[in-house]
């Protein structure tokens, strides 16, 4: 087989993430499948959209891939891998950081290390989940000390003053309180704090849905540039399609825990095959175009 | 009746909160001089983010909020403060919340919720009488059967649902006015329109005068006459809604539009990210 290779690998055909066939169930009485069957491939530093209305099962989803699943959810099927970087997929050095990673398999020590260091996830009222007795300096030192016990404290604190910079926060920040920053910032540091051990993957849950409408495009604009200097790939959960389809480089559509549509964000915006996916382009009222003309057509949309 | 028989106004409004903390106390502004006519049968749009002040003027004109100094007009009376007076205010001006499952009280059923409002405003009617105008009004909002949904309580609908009952009970004393503060922006995106269309409808039909405050351009755009741009406290741009939209003069009005997501840009900021982060004349294909 002749095996010919490009001058330049195209990072965006790598894949770096492949979900297989994942179904999750949350076992309660009557047992709901929140999950089913989905599949799809993440590629190296591209930003997926994961498109749906509440109880679609994207959270769900999100959860499964970073293995926070608790009970009464259950994975019940499906594999979930992580590459590892290209030409280093083959080590059998277990020790590699960047190993090829069958997600669905680790446990304890392993799971530990894999979690937050090679996919990380920024939650949709994270801002509200960082601890309000702890200063920004603590708390993302304490990502250091717990992943990388080695590292000197000088180099630490180096360390974190870049990541504020890098988000755009004033790294003489360090030294507040979570309540002394608004909203904003607080996000911004939950994004440096998923951005400091320089994942392969990040989750972002409805990163910015509790921002208002000014600061969520700046921190956008952020992680977009983020993006493109780290070379992280992000899978975007929303339920703001125009938003999706402004910014992503594929789109998948969920609906009653399964993908009806994945496709380029050009495909779904232009060519949208699915019907839910035409329902939900058509409610959307556009910004610029026609009055009275929504995104799409303007189909039965009165379905409540 | 004819269509346009009232309106109701807003003359410069404002609003001081104080702030304590210890023994000091310093004032917020929450709203400034701002002034505007909600005429009947027209909808009005008040556009701004959390802070601006919109929900403050929903409340100063719900009567939960009174006013530091200004005042609120009906038919050009200023707005009653007790008694007969006021209870007739509030039957005319009714108020439409933005969560649907705390505006319901859990323990009562959908009937309740709306038959209570017809009783207390008009008690000169009879119980037949008042189980028509029940039935009548959940038909409106398009709970229907309404014999089926009569006897629900908030727990067995969905959220589209819960705000059709906010809306039915805001109908029910006979509104003429209805202040919308935020009503879709809970709901899940495929229902917004549907409660959107119905709130249009029912403004046409019955010539509500319809005050819609919302963070979101769009649906302001498109279900608006007038749109009124709140920041800080203050009005900074208002007009017909598609001037305003399309052609914005201030440049927080601008600063807004911008940052509405907006599907035709498709790509664009990527690339714009791209080219700011490379050095000049350095075009890289692989990612292109």
């Amino acid at each position: 087989m002749i095996v010919e290779r490009a001058a330049e690998p195209d990072l965006t055909v790598q894949p770096v993430l492949t979900v297989e066939d994942v179904s999750i169930r949350y076992e309660v009485d009557p047992p709901v499948d929140a999950v089913r069957g989905v599949s799809f491939t993440l590629h190296r530093g591209e930003i997926l959209g994961l498109a749906g209305e509440s109880g679609c099962g994207k959270t769900t989803l999100a959860y499964g891939i970073t293995r926070l699943l608790k009970p009464p959810a259950v994975m019940t099927g499906g594999r979930v891998v992580l590459h590892g970087r290209a030409g280093r997929d083959a080590g059998g050095d277990q020790d590699d950081d960047e190993a090829t990673t069958d997600v669905v398999a680790l446990t304890g020590e392993e799971l530990r290390r894999f979690r937050w260091d090679r996919v990380s996830i920024v939650f949709q009222g994270s801002m509200n989940s960082l601890n309000p007795v702890m200063t920004v300096r603590d708390q993302l030192h304490d990502v250091f000390t717990t992943h990388r016990p080695g590292m000197r404290r000088r180099v630490r604190e180096q360390r974190c003053r870049e990541l504020l910079e890098l988000v755009g926060v004033d790294p003489a920040r360090l030294a507040s309180f979570p309540h002394q920053l608004s909203g904003g910032m607080r996000q911004r540091v939950m994004i440096a704090m998923a951005l400091a051990l320089d994942p392969q993957v990040m989750v972002m849950d409805e990163p910015t849905t509790a921002l208002d409408v000014v600061v969520q495009r700046s921190i956008i604009r952020e992680i977009m540039v983020l993006r493109e200097r780290l070379g992280f790939a992000v899978i975007f959960i929303t339920h703001d399609l125009p938003l999706l389809i402004e910014i992503s480089d594929r789109i998948a559509v969920m609906r009653d825990g399964e993908v009806v549509e994945l496709g380029t964000a050009e495909q779904i915006y232009r060519a949208p095959q699915a019907d839910y996916t035409k329902q939900l382009l058509a409610s959307f009222p556009s910004l610029s175009g026609t009055r009275g003309g929504f995104v799409r057509g303007r189909e039965e949309v009165l379905g409540a | 009746m004819t269509p346009v028989d009232g309106v109701l106004s807003a003359s410069h409004l404002v609003k001081t909160f104080r702030l304590r903390s210890g023994l000091r106390s310093t004032p917020v502004h929450a709203v400034k001089n701002v002034s505007f006519e909600v005429v009947r049968g027209r909808t009005v749009a008040l556009v701004g983010e959390s802070g601006s002040g919109k929900s403050t003027i929903a409340r100063i004109l719900a009567k939960l909020e009174t006013p530091t100094s200004g005042q609120v007009l009906l038919d050009g009376v200023p707005t009653p403060t007790r008694g007969r007076a006021l209870a007739e205010y509030r039957r005319r001006v009714q108020m439409v919340f933005q969560d649907p499952f705390a505006s319901l009280n859990p323990f009562h059923s959908v009937a309740h919720h709306v038959e209570r409002p017809v009783r207390i405003h008009h008690p000169e009617l009879t119980s037949a009488q008042v189980a028509a105008r029940v039935r009548d009004l959940l038909d409106r909002v398009q709970l229907s059967p309404a014999d089926r949904f009569a006897s629900r309580r908030p727990h067995e609908l969905s959220g589209g649902q819960r705000q059709r009952v906010a809306i039915a009970r805001a109908l029910a004393p006979g509104a003429q006015y209805v202040v919308a503060d935020e009503p879709v922006s809970m709901l899940d995106v495929s229902i917004r329109l549907g409660v959107l269309n119905l709130l249009a409808d029912l403004q046409r039909e019955q010539h509500l005068g319809v005050l819609y405050i919302t963070h979101d351009l769009a649906t302001a755009r498109h279900f608006s006459d007038e749109l009124l741009v709140m920041y800080r406290g203050d009005v900074v741009e208002r007009g017909p809604a598609d001037d305003v939209i399309l052609r914005p003069q201030h440049p927080y009005t601008q600063a807004l539009r911008e940052a509405a997501a907006d599907p035709e840009r498709l790509g664009a900021l990527r690339d714009e990210v791209r080219r700011s982060l490379r050095p000049l004349g350095q075009e890289r294909s692989a990612s292109a």
